[in-house]
């Protein structure tokens, strides 16, 4: 493929949703109509300084940003490389990143009139996020969550039902993310008339990829802030984990022009990329799911192949299509870490600076510990520290005394 | 171009009937008896024969036709298996029209251009895709029609009359309006509204319009076409199908004459539907 590069790496999508050959809308006719509502809808919002300012103040009262961007002294003197910070947005109200697009979908969806709210999630975090947005604005709040997480992430379930959500476990395919996401749509199709669908991640049909993304860059816009601050300079690297990739893409998004820094996604090699594992990129091809063209998992067919990570938050298997872009035109170096490097990682950053980072973030950390000791001391990486660890104890526990997997 | 779509809804014009058109979806419960039970539909009353191709992720679809395509996926079905399907039933039948229903991804994969002339060769007429909206027809929509294949749309009661000319400008064949915002294998339509639906429809297009979703009885089926081009069926006698498997989901001697005998009943409703007008 002959790849021209562009002016801007953030100009992106194009009036049809399109990053490159990937995004889209491949959508129902029962939905389109709503989807191009809401893309005017948030047009109108976006150009609304009330919109703007309303969700800056939950966003500092009620969400608790900015979030801190903390050096990492001792994992940065366990690894003798690069300076090490650590976006803390596992301190965010409900635990992770999630909440920074929930809260701007659930404006939205005021904004649109709009009194259902569906939803569907894999660990639980974007789900307890919006029962939490939905519970603070009195909207009536469904989560479509696949069977096999409902299982995995019982206390995430417990919460999101304290919030007054309606879980939905799924038990059609694989019952896991994908899953959710095709009963989420299953639903949405139904019920177009009065319900919202909250989409977690940077994915689905356009304008979701790119509204979600502005939603989270967020993350990046402080992260540069506050790097500035500190160091005086931008950072040198970024690292984060990718699922469907809301947190990496909201670090990174603001820093894509920025051509001095070197960033870095790391998808899930589950069991290992030539055996059951969630890394789109690394293992599989451009393909259409689920409202846009992205790398995908799947047969010779194309029928989408059963995804595996020992998170739940990973265990998809696609990408946002931004990040697909970003891929081919080789912005972004995408890698992955295996369950067990996942695993190593998250009692290592527990046990060195007294974070129990959740386990889509340890797959983060586990490539950092190859990246980190490569580089010089005034090499400043920084790591999105995307959730907390609080849902994982339990599976984690079980997995520690060899109890399971 | 004239396909064989075109010249059914002719003749059956002439006859001043609507169409009675079935949908099952390619390969379920098994390569060979899903050959049977369709070269069993035309004898049984189906006029125009839609055939799903299975996909993992049908996210249109409720569970009755998820399931069959499941079915059909573990019993080997394969896109390339379903062309030949297609060229079996043609073997027989150069006359019932054949549409393809499903999804784009695995369209995608088997590569556009070459899946276009592998349709076209076997015998497929028409091309029924659920997540190409008019807003991606360069995608299948523009190289099909190119083709000689028909590419139906769905309009749906979300389609407004400002979206109707977008969805309408590069339907032939004809327009499946989908009665009920939903799934497939959702609640019953309402004959009055499907009624209003398909004069607005027809204000805007000369096309043939069929009705479906949500049509499971020989009842429905007469209420719905004396309002339309023609109705479509497709959970009914997948779960008719499904009813006549063994336990372990596979084929028995009732299967193929289980799926027949409900086209036949569902045929005769539809006919009703030209006395009720009359």
């Amino acid at each position: 493929m002959n790849i021209v590069k562009p002016n801007s790496y953030r100009s992106g999508p194009d009036e049809r949703g399109h990053f490159g050959i990937f995004g889209g809308r491949f959508v129902a006719e029962t939905l389109m109509p709503l989807i191009l509502d809401l893309e005017k809808a948030y047009t109108a919002a976006k150009a609304d300084p009330a919109f703007q300012a309303e969700m800056d103040g939950y966003l500092k009262n009620y969400v608790g940003r900015p979030s801190p961007l903390y050096f990492a002294e001792r994992l940065t003197e366990h690894l003798g490389g690069a300076k090490i910070y650590l976006k803390r947005e596992e301190l965010n109200h409900t635990g992770s990143h999630k909440v920074n697009n929930v809260l701007g979908q659930i404006m939205l969806a005021r904004r649109m009139g709009k009194k259902r709210i569906i939803a569907e999630t894999g660990a639980g975090q974007h789900g307890v996020a919006t029962a939490t947005l939905c519970a603070r604005f009195g909207l009536e709040c469904i989560v479509y969550m696949g069977a096999v997480d409902v299982e995995r992430q019982q206390q995430n379930v417990i919460r999101m039902e304290m919030l007054g959500a309606t879980v939905m476990p799924v038990q059609s395919g694989t019952r896991t993310l994908k899953d959710a996401m095709n009963e989420a749509l299953r639903d949405w199709v139904t019920n177009v008339h009065n319900t919202f669908y909250c989409i977690g991640t940077v994915a689905g049909p356009h304008p979701y990829p790119t509204l979600v993304r502005d939603f989270q860059s967020i993350i990046g816009n402080e992260t540069k802030a506050q790097m500035q601050e500190i160091e005086g300079r931008l950072p040198d690297s970024l690292v984060a984990c990718i699922g469907g990739g809301s947190n990496a893409m909201g670090l990174f998004h603001p820093f894509l022009d920025d051509s001095t820094v070197e960033i870095f996604g790391v998808e899930a090699a589950g069991h290992g990329l030539t055996q059951l594992h969630a890394a789109s990129i690394a293992g599989g091809r451009p393909g259409v799911l689920h409202g846009n063209r992205t790398y995908l998992l799947m047969d010779a067919d194309g029928q989408i192949t059963d995804a595996h990570s020992i998170s739940a938050g990973l265990d998809y298997p696609g990408i946002g299509p931004e990040h697909s872009w970003l891929h081919e035109i080789g912005r972004v170096n995408y890698l992955s870490a295996t369950d067990d490097e996942a695993l190593a990682a998250f009692q290592l950053l527990s046990k060195l600076e007294g974070i129990i980072p959740a386990l889509e973030p340890a797959h983060a950390i586990a490539k950092v510990l190859e990246l980190a000791p490569k580089r010089p001391r005034d090499h400043l990486m920084v790591i999105n520290l995307s959730g907390r660890g609080d849902k994982d104890v339990p599976q984690v526990g079980d997995i520690l005394r060899g109890k399971s997997q | 171009m004239t396909t064989r779509i075109d010249t059914r809804f002719a003749e059956l014009a002439k006859q001043d009937r609507p169409a009675f058109v079935t949908f099952l979806m390619a390969g379920d419960p098994d390569p060979s008896t899903s050959l049977e039970i369709i070269k069993a539909l035309p004898k049984a009353g189906a006029d125009v024969i839609e055939i799903g191709m299975p996909f993992t992720d049908p996210m249109a679809d409720g569970p009755s036709i998820q399931a069959a395509g499941l079915r059909a996926l573990k019993a080997g079905m394969t896109l390339k298996k379903t062309l030949d399907l297609v060229r079996g039933f043609r073997k027989e039948d150069n006359a019932t029209p054949i549409v393809l229903m499903g999804y784009y991804n695995p369209i995608y994969i088997y590569g556009v251009d070459k899946f276009l002339v592998d349709a076209k060769s076997a015998g497929v007429d028409g091309l029924i895709i659920v997540d190409l909206p008019p807003e991606e027809d360069e995608e299948l929509c523009l190289p099909a029609i190119k083709a000689g294949l028909n590419f139906i749309r769905l309009a749906t009661p979300t389609t407004d009359d400002k979206r109707l000319p977008a969805v309408l400008a590069n339907t032939s064949g004809f327009v499946y309006y989908v009665s009920v915002t939903g799934i497939t294998g959702a609640a019953a339509a309402d004959s009055d509204a499907v009624s209003e639906a398909v004069a607005r429809i027809k204000r805007h297009t000369k096309l043939p319009v069929c009705v479906g979703f949500g049509i499971r009885t020989p009842e429905t089926a007469r209420a719905i076409a004396s309002h339309a081009d023609g109705a479509v069926v497709g959970t009914a006698l997948v779960d008719a199908l499904k009813s006549s498997l063994d336990a372990e989901g596979r084929a028995t001697g009732k299967t193929v004459k289980a799926v027949a005998d409900l086209t036949a009943a569902l045929a005769q409703g539809v006919r009703g539907a030209q006395q009720a007008a009359e």
